[in-house]
């Protein structure tokens, strides 16, 4: 890349050059300069040590709280009524939390997938740049606005909150996330492939369908992956599509449906110790939920990438 | 009769192709439509309140929400929430954009990769923690326990100077819901710091090298005037962050609706407000909560869109920050 753009960039370089030249003139003095780069050093690791300690501190403290109130009652119970008595768990959050997910992969992931081949294989449409960049764009539209959306056109027209308002608003947020990873792994797919596959006399669909799919099976789960571990932690869409229940609810429209987050979120906020004990167990149950998904898919992801090379 | 199989063969063929071209291109262009639906449909609900209030939905702090079902009777001004989102997001970037510089420089250009490596990984973790355990790990611990008497001392000697930074503090503040968000976007921005400045052609490393720089002077002559941009689009996409977040804020910021006159007062976000007083708001009052999610979703695509120019026209596109 650095040859090609060589004779363009030939005067920036000496602007450059210069810069530097002048830059270490101006501190010829040897040893505070190497003084400057040890300090400067020791800033640099100081920042990441700083970054680095409120994971450590959240990781503990969820561990630690959360292991405390956790118990086979917590994973096995629904929720009590009562906000200020111990007991009861959060069994009808994580249920309705993995239905409503289930729901959201069934509509993200293939929508997602679609989308990212048609970048990939179809790159000379006139469409692609333009869905390219609302893509990215829409991975950083508000998660509450998402859930304004659905209330808008499902929960106020008639439908009422609902398991199905609150998968769609989730899938709504894994969509863009799914198709920017999907995009990348189909590009890592080499043309070689594609190309021997033409050779043989493969359609264009069946390239796509029966060789660049199945090479990139391993990256496409990554990217599932991903995207319902960023779902699985939403709350604020979910206040307005799922609304919260105290039972496990099967039915896929007209009854508000719980989630793991709004309990967390509801119990929180109260000033009741035994609501805050549950919160804490509830919120390690979360993070175990999505940190396993989390960094199953990044191991995944890191093999495939290393095997690519 | 061989010529005429093989050409309608041929036909059948490539109409199966147009079929499948027309499918993935309607799931592409899914992403075009649902974001204008997502647009239109708000707005047009919210527009009773827009055409009631009219431009003092944005420049007046006066929120008191009417009960009517059919009717919009209260006044509503969201002035004090956009203040609010705005204070918190700017106290964020103030502290996750240095580190963000920092961690980058040091894991791109100092660190050795069985190091980095790690620590990059890390950091990914940082964005996998869902944004109601961020809450509640504020709510219960973070804040009250570490964060309290750093704000006091804060107040005690800047605060005497500075009246923005003027106690007496109250536990829940915008300050402290900034804190947590800046903890919340700092991988994002890293993430696009990171790959913006692993992408410094090694020739100009080796050339500030050749001259006889420090490691220090390389990264200041050479990666960081490289990495600006980079660094520009990143802190907006942080931005869009922020301004987004929703539920750690809610639960941290106090829930005051006054206008900010010190961050260690208790405020209210544009977010936060939907998400605490949705519930139980009469229909007007929705319609008016509608109005503040539009407002916001305007406000973070504009600053999501400039974010995605920069950094394309600058670097291409960046990847790291959709899977963080």
């Amino acid at each position: 890349m650095s040859t090609a753009d060589t004779p363009m960039r030939t005067t920036d370089r000496v602007l450059k050059a210069e810069r530097i030249s002048a830059l270490s003139e101006r501190t010829s003095n040897a040893i505070a300069r190497k003084r400057v780069d040890l300090i400067m050093h020791g800033v640099l690791l100081g920042a990441v040590i700083l970054a680095l300690i409120p994971l450590a501190l959240i990781l503990y403290e969820v561990i630690k709280q959360g292991l405390s109130a956790m118990s086979l009652e917590f994973l096995t119970s629904v929720q009590t009524i009562s906000l200020v008595r111990a007991g009861g768990g959060y069994l009808n959050g994580l249920v309705g939390t993995l239905y409503m997910v289930t729901i959201a992969v069934l509509i993200a992931v293939p929508l997602g997938i679609a989308a990212a081949m048609f970048v990939v294989e179809y790159s000379n449409s006139k469409l692609v740049p333009l869905i390219q960049f609302f893509t990215d764009v829409m991975t950083g539209v508000p998660s509450i606005f998402v859930g304004l959306f659905i209330y808008t056109i499902l929960v106020q027209s008639g439908g009422g909150f609902s398991t199905l308002a609150g998968g769609l608003a989730l899938s709504l947020l894994m969509i863009p996330i799914v198709a920017r990873a999907s995009e990348e792994v189909f590009r890592l797919v080499p043309d070689d492939l594609r190309n021997a596959a033409y050779g043989l006399g493969a359609r264009k669909w069946q390239v796509v369908m029966k060789i660049v799919l199945p090479a990139s099976a391993e990256g496409l789960i990554t990217a599932a992956m991903l995207a319902v571990a960023r779902a699985a932690g939403e709350t604020a869409p979910l206040l307005l599509t799922a609304l919260g229940s105290f039972t496990i609810v099967p039915q896929l429209l007209g009854r508000p449906q719980a989630a793991l987050p709004l309990i967390i979120f509801n119990e929180a906020r109260g000033p009741f110790e035994p609501a805050h004990a549950r919160a804490w167990a509830g919120a390690l149950e979360l993070m175990l939920l999505v940190l396993i998904l989390t960094v199953i898919a990044r191991t995944i992801s890191r093999r495939s990438k290393a095997r690519g090379r | 009769m061989d010529t005429t199989t093989k050409a309608v063969g041929m036909q059948r063929k490539s109409s199966a192709d147009d079929w499948f071209r027309r499918g993935l291109g309607l799931a592409g262009a899914s992403v075009l439509v649902i974001l204008a639906a997502m647009i239109i449909s708000t707005t047009l609900d919210a527009w009773p309140v827009f055409k009631h209030a009219g431009w003092s939905f944005v420049t007046s702090a006066e929120w008191d929400p009417g009960i009517s079902r059919t009717e919009i009777t209260g006044d509503y001004g969201a002035l004090a929430f956009i203040a609010g989102t705005l204070v918190t997001s700017g106290i964020a970037l103030l502290i996750a954009v240095p580190l963000a510089i920092g961690c980058s420089l040091y894991l791109t250009q100092v660190a050795a990769p069985r190091i980095s490596r790690p620590l990059t990984y890390a950091l990914e973790l940082l964005a996998a923690v869902p944004s109601v355990v961020y809450g509640l790990w504020g709510l219960l611990f973070f804040v009250p326990v570490f964060l309290r008497p750093v704000m006091v001392f804060l107040a005690d000697t800047l605060g005497n100077f500075i009246p923005f930074l003027a106690g007496p503090v109250v536990t829940y503040n915008y300050f402290a819901a900034g804190v947590v968000l800046s903890i919340m976007v700092l991988p994002i921005i890293t993430a696009v710091t990171r790959e913006v400045m692993s992408n410094t052609p090694s020739a100009e490393i080796l050339a500030a090298y050749a001259l006889g720089s420090t490691r220090w002077e390389m990264m200041s002559a050479v990666v960081l005037p490289r990495a600006r941009p980079g660094i520009i689009g990143a802190t907006m996409l942080g931005l869009g962050r922020a301004l987004g977040e929703t539920i750690a804020v809610a639960m941290l910021i106090g829930g005051s609706q006054n206008l900010p006159s010190t961050i260690f007062r208790g405020g209210q976000s544009m977010a936060g407000i939907i998400a605490i007083t949705f519930q139980e708001a009469a229909p007007e009052n929705i319609k008016a909560l509608l109005g503040v999610g539009v407002v916001l979703f305007v406000i973070t695509v504009i600053v999501n869109m400039a974010a995605r120019l920069i950094v394309w026209l600058t670097g291409g596109r960046v990847m790291g920050d959709a899977s963080v």
